[in-house]
């Protein structure tokens, strides 16, 4: 079954076609480009290139996975209403899976995932031989890296983990962003399955920046009162 | 497909309300909203991040009311139109990426529109055809702008806009200082029902001899505004109770005036009969009654599309996608950025 991959939870914008059989996973066709402010930009084609290299037809594609972030708003949401309007007009099931648990899946022992969450925090969340031991989470890095100790935790992996490496007080391994082929093979099994489709909650940790008003200022001046 | 009557689908994404709108050339088929305005409320105004968060919830569950409304399936549509631009660059986003991810998958042509022309062109769904050249007086939160259109599908000239506040925005402003909720036109054109227009001499904005030389076509509101809160707090002061219909009638009447004012003063010095009028404040009672009667005198008419028309929706895309692959104008590539700061020289991406 043909599947397209599609993850925008961190600089790197990537979609992927991927084939998933009774047994294992192949991606035939991936496009990664890093750029954190052009998202919008660059999604859609990069989809209809693939799609086009690879001889695909849209209507030819059985699922999308998608990835559900933690990651920067805005160009998290970019990738995840792609992936739903697209699967909305193909009429086929979307699957979300958590991009710090696709970084987290080829990680060995105690292992940190990290992402860049901007405004000198990190997305992040532990790993026990590539399953989770914790939920993602958004701190800054002086917080995370008491936990570590914890968790016994002894890697580091992902964008975040490279950029705060000093704080964190772990050499950061080579992988800085999601993997396709480890996206897609979080979701192989509800893809085999037939799963039904899922929303795609957005993990946006964070609540927007909003403030009430206060109250009124005067509009009188001092003298005038 | 049909190019005189063209089956488009329409995306609007730019502020607060998520739309979809279908329509057959100048036949309004659907027009599905989903709003955020009640989670802004309690905020004064439009917080981008929650709509933008919004907008993401609403797409595809206004695509399906949509189609469901039209009787139509996505593979009977001719083409995809969507708000590039102006607005908040989070909010058009969700809007510009969806509509991209539906001509993908259906592969269809894709138009990114300008959110003001799509003002213009939505009133073709109520009075068809608009007879160019036309002067159009666009006011709402976002925007306060008098344009000329002499070709729509080629885009619009800007003749003047606010130099501070939007119309609308002064309308917000001034209901909260009367205790009035947000969105404030609603109320206030309510209030002023009860009031007298005339009971309290508001300034009008940019309308003095000197002014009208350098900003004619131009608006301000926040001095509007700003007396309006000084004249409050006097009366507040002095232990008198506040008359909120006068207030309200007062304020209305001063924006209207102005906005009435310059739009017809465009079209005598102009030459040009027809003024449309669009945004949210277009639903103003006062500002359309005011509009009809001072243009009767000079035999302009007026055009004012429905309220529901008037404010941000999904048609509005959909009519000026209509009227640009009739028009014949080449689709946008998929590539195409979402501009929080659109040109109005530009009609589409
Ligand atoms: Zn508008």
């Amino acid at each position: 079954m043909l599947v397209l991959v599609l993850d925008t939870a961190t600089p790197a914008v990537t979609a992927a076609l991927a084939e998933v059989q009774s047994s294992g996973h192949a991606v035939l066709a991936q496009r990664a480009t890093v750029d954190g402010r052009a998202h919008g930009e660059l999604l859609a084609p990069q989809i209809d290139a693939l799609l086009a290299e690879a001889g695909v037809k849209p209507r030819d594609l059985a699922a999308v996975v998608a990835g559900v972030g933690p990651g920067p708003f805005t160009g998290l949401r970019v990738g995840l209403v792609t992936a739903a309007s697209l699967t909305m007009a193909l009429n086929i099931p979307a699957y979300g899976v958590c991009a710090l648990d696709a970084l987290g899946l080829r990680t060995a022992g105690r292992a940190l995932v990290a992402t860049d969450a901007r405004r000198r925090e990190v997305y992040w969340a532990v790993y026990a031989d590539g399953s989770p031991l914790t939920g993602p989470a958004v701190d800054k890095p002086a917080d995370v890296a008491p936990r570590l100790a914890e968790f016994a935790v002894t890697a580091a992996v992902g964008e975040g983990a490279a950029k705060y490496a000093d704080v964190l007080g772990l050499p950061a391994g080579a992988a800085l962003y999601p993997e396709p082929s480890a996206i897609v093979e979080l979701a192989a099994q509800r893809v085999r399955d037939g799963a039904p489709s899922e929303p795609l909650t957005p993990l946006y940790l964070r609540r927007p920046d909003a403030v009430e008003p206060s109250a009124r200022k005067p509009a009188l001046s001092a003298s005038e009162r | 497909m049909s190019t005189s009557e063209p089956l488009v689908l329409g995306i609007e994404s730019s502020c607060d309300e998520t739309g979809v709108g279908i329509v057959r050339g100048h036949t309004l088929l659907a027009d599905a909203l989903a709003s955020s305005v009640d989670e802004h409320a309690r905020f004064g105004g439009v917080v981008p991040e929650v709509a933008s968060r919004a907008h993401l919830q609403a797409l595809v569950p206004t695509l399906h009311r949509a189609l469901d409304e039209a009787g139509v399936t996505l593979a009977d549509i001719d083409a995809i139109a969507v708000t590039a631009g102006p607005g908040l660059a989070g909010a058009l986003l969700v809007g510009v990426a969806g509509a991209k991810g539906l001509a993908l998958a259906t592969e269809k042509p894709i138009y990114g529109v300008n959110h003001l022309a799509a003002h213009v062109a939505v009133d073709t769904l109520e009075h068809g055809p608009l007879p160019e050249p036309a002067i159009a007086l666009l006011v709402s939160g976002g925007h306060s702008s008098l344009l000329r259109v002499d070709d729509l599908a080629r885009g619009v000239t800007p003749l003047g806009a606010t130099i501070d506040d939007a119309a609308g925005e002064a309308f917000d402003k001034v209901a909260r200082l009367l205790g009035m909720p947000f969105p404030g036109g609603p109320p206030i054109d309510r209030a002023a029902r009860d009031g007298d227009p005339l009971a309290i001499t508001f300034p009008r904005g940019l309308t003095g001899p000197k002014d009208l030389v350098e900003h004619r076509f131009d608006f301000s509101f926040s001095g509007l505004k700003t007396a309006v809160a000084r004249w409050v707090e006097a009366r507040e002061r002095s232990g008198e109770p506040v008359p909120v219909n006068d207030v309200a009638a007062s304020f209305q009447n001063a924006v209207c005036d102005v906005l009435t004012r310059k739009a017809i003063d465009a079209c005598r010095t102009q030459g040009i009969e027809t003024l449309v009028i669009g945004g949210g404040v277009a639903a103003n009672s006062r500002l359309k009654a005011m509009a009809a009667e001072r243009a009767a005198q000079y035999g302009i008419t007026v055009r004012v599309p429905r309220p529901k028309l008037c404010t941000d929706n999904g048609a509005m895309v959909a009519a000026l996608g209509a009227h640009l692959v009739a028009a014949g104008n080449a689709p946008s590539k998929l590539d195409f950025a979402a501009d929080s700061a659109m040109p109005l020289t530009l009609v589409g991406v």
